[in-house]
């Protein structure tokens, strides 16, 4: 039959053209799913609601000048934004561990692709669907009153930034949803990424903490990507902050990315 | 030969899977390894399909060596293995789409080859569902189909019909068959004779990580004791006569038949209804029963575990 037609194998490899082939299926695998993104957005919108409605007056008034309600939104929208980013990484880890366990991650290893491909469509897809879900959320903060004052050049400096966040927690899960044997505990692994920002300068001052608390708070990557976060939203200067965060995110890019080209390359 | 193996060894930890396999698939063929689950049919076809590495022994597959040279064996295998891997969330066309770009097809290219399969495949109707939506048959389709996209030249197929019903086991193995009259060479692991029986040109019995016995079908059929002619005679002095004549027959109960030890050869046949011609014997019936290869391979496969149960004891 034609279709069998025995032709000589090509032996380069095509990593650009075989990522943006992963990134399609990853794409439409998100449209077909939308339930995924919804719940990605979902969750941080709630804590938003949450902390700015329920807790916002009394919090608000406890920080440094006061200030209430709406001091408050604008202090705690930077660690909701971080939220989306670590829900959105957290559904990362799951969609790779749903791969793993379906077998088509078996069929990939058994093809002439290039390898990286695998991982990298996955990556592109959630610092995509990340950019989606934090236009999302920071649309409903700028509803319930977080007022930036920051500058388009500051603004764009913001996207960049996150952009940089979320490609380095991405790595990080590509690699954790590797670990995890099971769709539960890819779920279950990066919990600690969902839990991080409230032990960090998000939605109260590390003033407020006990010692202890406070310079586990002050030390943790999640506290100067935070405060860059702000100074960049609320047009401050960003300090030293900034290279501690980008360091951070360098770190943590590098070391998933290492960490999960190795996994992949494991035996099965 | 387009598979050679030769002292393939294996083990996860204290476990032990393989124990040295040599193995041999001239190009063109069926190569069927058959075994109880448990016996290393699928470590053999993930250590050949470049997912594991074996811990001894060398393999060649299409030429190259699967340790040395992973990238070149797997520009020329395809693998289906026991778990559908298709993309459920996509469409069977998608998944299909998604093969022609990894296989760096032109989009126009791309499309043709996809409407052959899906329509080879019986999948044309279904090709905008869902591939989650699909039967088990279905989805096997068109795992196979998604397989053949690349062309390969070597196809390892781990129990491509563990799990399907009766129809859709036969319609896989026509597949195989169009497939194998196509030039293509195909490793396929089975639990059940019949398939092995139906499809390959030469069987491995794999038990405890050793080919405990290689052959074709036939030959191994041989192998094994209790094969047997059955003759039924009309009335008691025919049958008297015939057991003079034979040694070694023993009369089926209280009726009118015999059974004749026989390995059902030509030659063997040929001399004994050359004895019963001499004595004028009228037989009213005869048949052949060779073993199947259900008795070939308990007779094979289980010495082991009687021994077992006996160092367990």
């Amino acid at each position: 039959m034609s279709t069998l037609t025995l032709t000589p194998a090509d032996r380069r490899f095509h990593p650009l053209r075989d990522s943006a082939t992963m990134l399609r299926r990853n794409l439409k695998r998100m449209l077909r799913y939308p339930s995924m993104t919804i719940t990605l957005i979902g969750m941080p919108v709630v804590f938003l609601l949450l902390f700015v409605y329920v807790f916002g007056g009394t919090l608000g008034a406890g920080l440094q000048g006061g200030g209430g309600r709406a001091a408050y939104a604008n202090y705690v929208a930077p660690a909701i934004i971080l939220m989306t980013i670590t829900a959105t990484v957290q559904g990362t880890a799951i969609s790779i561990a749903m791969d793993m366990t379906e077998g088509i991650i078996a069929r990939f290893r058994t093809m002439h692709i290039a390898r990286v491909s695998v991982l990298t469509g996955h990556v592109l897809g959630s610092v995509i669907q990340a950019m989606i879900a934090l236009a999302a959320v920071i649309g409903v903060a700028l509803l319930v009153g977080f007022r930036p004052t920051a500058s388009l050049g500051g603004w764009l400096l913001t996207a960049g930034f996150l952009v940089a966040v979320t490609f380095a927690l991405v790595w990080l899960c590509v690699a954790l949803g590797q670990v995890s044997k099971t769709v539960e505990t890819a779920s279950n692994i990066p919990m600690p990424l969902i839990l991080l920002p409230f032990l960090s300068s998000g939605f109260v001052p590390t003033a407020s903490m006990p010692a202890g608390l406070r310079w586990f708070a002050e030390h943790q990557p999640f506290t100067p990507i935070i405060e860059t976060m702000r100074a960049l939203l609320m047009d401050r200067p960003v300090g030293n902050d900034g290279w501690i965060a980008l360091a951070w995110c360098a770190v943590m890019a590098l070391g998933g990315y290492l960490w999960s080209k190795k996994l992949y390359n494991r035996e099965s | 030969m387009t598979i050679t193996v030769t002292g393939l060894r294996k083990s996860f930890g204290d476990h032990l899977v393989l124990d040295g396999i040599d193995l041999d698939v001239p190009r063109g063929t069926v190569f069927a390894l058959l075994g109880a689950n448990g016996a290393g049919k699928t470590t053999t076809v993930k250590i050949l399909s470049t997912l594991h590495r074996a811990d001894a022994g060398e393999a060649k597959v299409a030429g190259h060596d699967v340790a040395r040279e992973p990238d070149a064996v797997r520009a020329a295998i395809g693998v289906t293995g026991q778990f559908s891997a298709v993309d459920k969330l996509l469409t069977g066309e998608e998944n299909l789409r998604l093969m022609t770009d990894l296989h760096q097809l032109s989009r126009a290219e791309g499309r043709r080859r996809c409407e052959r399969l899906l329509e080879r495949f019986e999948l044309t109707e279904a090709a905008r569902k869902p591939a989650g939506t699909y039967s088990g048959g279905m989805l096997r389709r068109l795992d196979l189909a998604m397989t053949l996209v690349g062309s390969p030249q070597v196809i390892f197929l781990d129990e491509p019909t563990t799990g399907l019903d009766p129809r859709s086991r036969r319609e896989m193995w026509q597949i195989v068959r169009d497939l194998v009259a196509d030039g293509v060479t195909i490793f396929l692991t089975t639990q059940y004779l019949a398939e092995a029986d139906e499809l390959a040109d030469r069987i491995a019995v794999l038990d405890g990580g050793r080919v405990v016995a290689e052959g074709t079908a036939e030959e191994l059929k041989r192998r094994i004791p209790g094969g047997h002619v059955r003759l039924h005679f009309t009335d008691e002095q025919q049958l008297d006569a015939a057991r003079e004549a034979l040694a070694g027959a023993t009369r089926e109960g209280e009726g009118l038949a015999l059974r004749v030890p026989s390995d059902g050869s030509l030659t063997a046949l040929k001399t004994l209804i050359d004895r019963l011609d001499e004595r004028a014997v009228k037989v009213d019936e005869m048949s052949v029963h060779t073993p199947d290869l259900d008795d070939v391979f308990l007779a094979l496969t289980g010495n082991r575990s009687t021994t077992e149960r006996v160092t367990n004891r």
